[in-house]
């Protein structure tokens, strides 16, 4: 498995000492890995790719001379063996270089760059929602097990993983916005406004940084249907997965010593229960931010937010080689990037994740 | 393919669930839960089969009024290019169910031999099968599925090979690991040692008794692909324009935000069937064992 292959690499350094130590080397071993694997794959998915990349870049008219394209490959390299071809473009990557846009003739690296906090602050805002809800949604079915409480958070939340994205988003979109106009529908800040100055990137916490509380309303006012959106998505899941965790741990013994020896509900909840489901929730977590990184596309083009999601659509639409080379990498290392922290927090929550 | 994909469903589980748990199976199906699902996705499928006889319209036909709302005569309304869109609705079943079982089957095979593979044989095999796996993984399934379908041009097809790509991944790591616990039963050692091949064990011993509950796991996939290839049209990516697919309608009825209608159906259509699918599909994990079902749904969108 997943072991197997770093145990080698990681014995070496690591061999012998503090479990936890080990256990860091081991997994950081396999993510180093994932992350050429990454590499790799959108290298092999782009070559794959049927469309002429010529034709993309220079035009019908020019394409159709032989010298320009003959010089236009020469200078893209495209002549080049591919394993040559791979290396380059791995260096150029370990370097920061991720290419230039063929539709804006932008660094890929610059443009992913300002696309990155706006999907950011989404994320972070959703997962805010969908982790209040779906934990305590998760949490309150389980104590009420097998009674209509339940019952209703499970249809519930059962409706909340059936209902397509991108038409809840038009839904939402359609009765807040567009009938009711209680909040803005899109992008992220008024056009009357000027943004923040740039120190996070996340426009609602930039403009409380500058002391800027009319900018901060209006952008938090404009998080508000995107991410309540985003946030309903996952917790559907998030709130099955608590229920269960949740439930395993009701049924051990020290929670029913707990509750023998007579402490307050509210105590052998926080305590016991919820300190006891946390290590599945967080995995979770984790889990449901990386479906939150597939449901943003759908999300930022509906509310028109200019992040990842809006940039990885208009690439791959107009088949924007290095632009989507340059997201799926990304979107892939956050991904990895992600499941090592989660599993560094499983690590140090529960010392009896062990590798095996 | 049609309804020999579509039908299958609702009589399929008792025949292919082990004979241990056989009892349990109808028990789950009893509840109500279980009923209203059943009779939803029974509806479907008889739509889906008898659209063409019941439809008041052909799905591309544009010979009424245009943006009229829902009515006696138009139940949901006509669109913009005066469709009527309860007929289109109702066509959109002969797309989404029949290609969403389609992919399924197609990932759950392709998905089970490279899990099979990878479980019986380890090692290398196993290595280089389940890397791979990780690595589609490694993508948020939209944003993979989009850059293929992309790279292969817009069409129906090319979006069923998109998800098919990153779709089996989930059944090969259930599958090995089933294997991986039935390689060293009884009775496909003793199968072994009476001088069963490689191919034979595997085929003969191992895999009828892995394949129920993946399998019976993999028709309740039958939602998420639905919302997945519904996902692709609405982004232009899957069915092409006059095709009634409803992730395309959706999309349809952003231009035309006044008409409600237009986009509020389809999208009905799609969660009350992928609804249906999911709640067939708790009853019935529920009653299987739940660590594979957990293995199974971690992915789910």
């Amino acid at each position: 498995m997943a072991q197997d292959t770093s145990t080698t690499t990681a014995t070496a350094p690591g061999g012998g000492g503090h479990p936890l130590a080990r256990y860091l080397v081991v997994r950081a071993g396999i993510t180093v890995l994932l992350l050429f694997g990454v590499t790799l794959t959108t290298f092999i998915l782009t070559n794959l790719i049927p469309a002429d990349p010529v034709q993309a870049v220079l035009g019908e008219q020019a394409a159709a001379n032989p010298e320009i394209v003959a010089a236009y490959r020469e200078r893209a390299g495209l002549d080049d063996p591919l394993p040559v071809q791979y290396f380059t473009y791995l260096s150029n990557v370990l370097q920061g270089d991720l290419g230039t846009s063929q539709q804006t003739r932008q660094p890929v690296a610059d443009e992913l760059g300002r696309a990155a906090p706006a999907t950011i602050e989404l994320a972070l805002a959703a997962i805010v929602v969908s982790a209040v809800l779906g934990i305590g949604l998760g949490l309150w079915a389980a104590l009420k097990r097998r009674t209509i409480i339940d019952q209703v958070i499970r249809l519930v939340s059962t409706v909340g993983i059936s209902i397509p994205l991108f038409w809840l988003a038009l839904v939402v979109y359609y009765v807040f916005f567009f009938q009711l106009g209680i909040f803005p529908g899109s992008g992220r800040l008024s056009p009357t406004l000027t943004p923040p100055p740039d120190v996070t990137g996340l426009y609602t916490v930039d403009s409380l940084l500058a002391g800027d509380l009319p900018a901060f309303w209006d952008a938090l006012s404009h998080l508000v249907l995107p991410a309540s959106v985003l946030g309903l998505y996952t917790v559907g899941l998030l709130t099955r997965f608590a229920r269960s965790a949740v439930l395993e741990i009701l049924d051990q013994d020290y929670v029913r010593a707990a509750r023998a020896k007579g402490l307050p509900a509210r105590t052998v909840v926080t305590r016991y229960v919820l300190r006891g489901s946390l290590v599945p929730i967080i995995t979770v977590l984790g889990m449901a931010f990386g479906s939150l990184l597939s449901g943003t596309v759908l999300v930022e083009i509906i509310f028109s937010w200019n992040g990842i999601g809006q940039y990885s659509y208009a690439a791959a639409t107009r088949l924007d080689l290095p632009a989507i080379m340059g997201v799926g990498l990304v979107v892939g290392m956050v991904y990895i990037g992600l499941n090592f922290i989660v599993d560094l927090l499983y690590g140090l929550i529960d010392p009896r994740v062990r590798v095996s | 393919m049609t309804t020999a994909d579509g039908t299958p469903t609702p009589s399929a589980p008792p025949v292919m669930v082990p004979s241990t748990r056989r009892r349990r199976i109808p028990a789950a199906l009893r509840s109500p839960l279980a009923i209203v699902a059943l009779a939803i996705i029974t509806i479907w499928v008889a739509v889906m089969i008898l659209a063409p006889w019941i439809s008041p319209a052909g799905p591309t036909e544009q010979s009424f009024e245009r943006l009229t709302a829902p009515s006696a005569e138009h139940w949901f309304g006509t669109d913009q290019v005066g469709r009527d869109v309860f007929s289109r609705v109702l066509h959109g079943a002969r797309m989404s169910i029949p290609v969403a079982a389609l992919l399924v089957s197609a990932s759950l095979v392709v998905g089970a031999v490279l899990g099979a593979i990878a479980g019986y044989f380890g090692r290398v095999v196993d290595e280089v099968i389940m890397r791979v796996a990780d690595l589609v993984f490694a993508f948020p399934t939209i944003i993979l599925a989009m850059v293929i379908a992309a790279a292969l041009g817009p069409s129906l097809r090319n979006a069923v090979i998109a998800i098919l790509v990153v779709s089996w991944p989930p059944y090969a790591r259930v599958t090995r690991s089933l294997v991986l616990s039935a390689r060293e039963a009884e009775y496909v050692v003793a199968g072994r040692l009476l001088g069963n091949g490689p191919f034979t064990s595997l085929t003969k011993d191992v895999m009828p008794n892995v394949a129920a509950p993946v399998v019976v796991l993999a028709t309740l996939d039958i939602g998420t692909a639905i919302l997945l290839l519904s996902g692709l049209s609405f982004l232009g990516l899957g069915a092409v324009p006059p095709t009634p697919e409803w992730g395309a309608m959706v999309s349809d009825g952003i231009q035309q935000f006044s008409s409600w209608w237009i986009a509020g159906f389809p999208g009905l259509a799609i969660m009350s069937i992928v609804l249906a699918f999911n709640m067939l599909g708790d009853v019935l994990r529920d009653s299987l064992d739940p660590h594979t079902a957990q293995t199974v749904k971690g992915r789910a969108l």
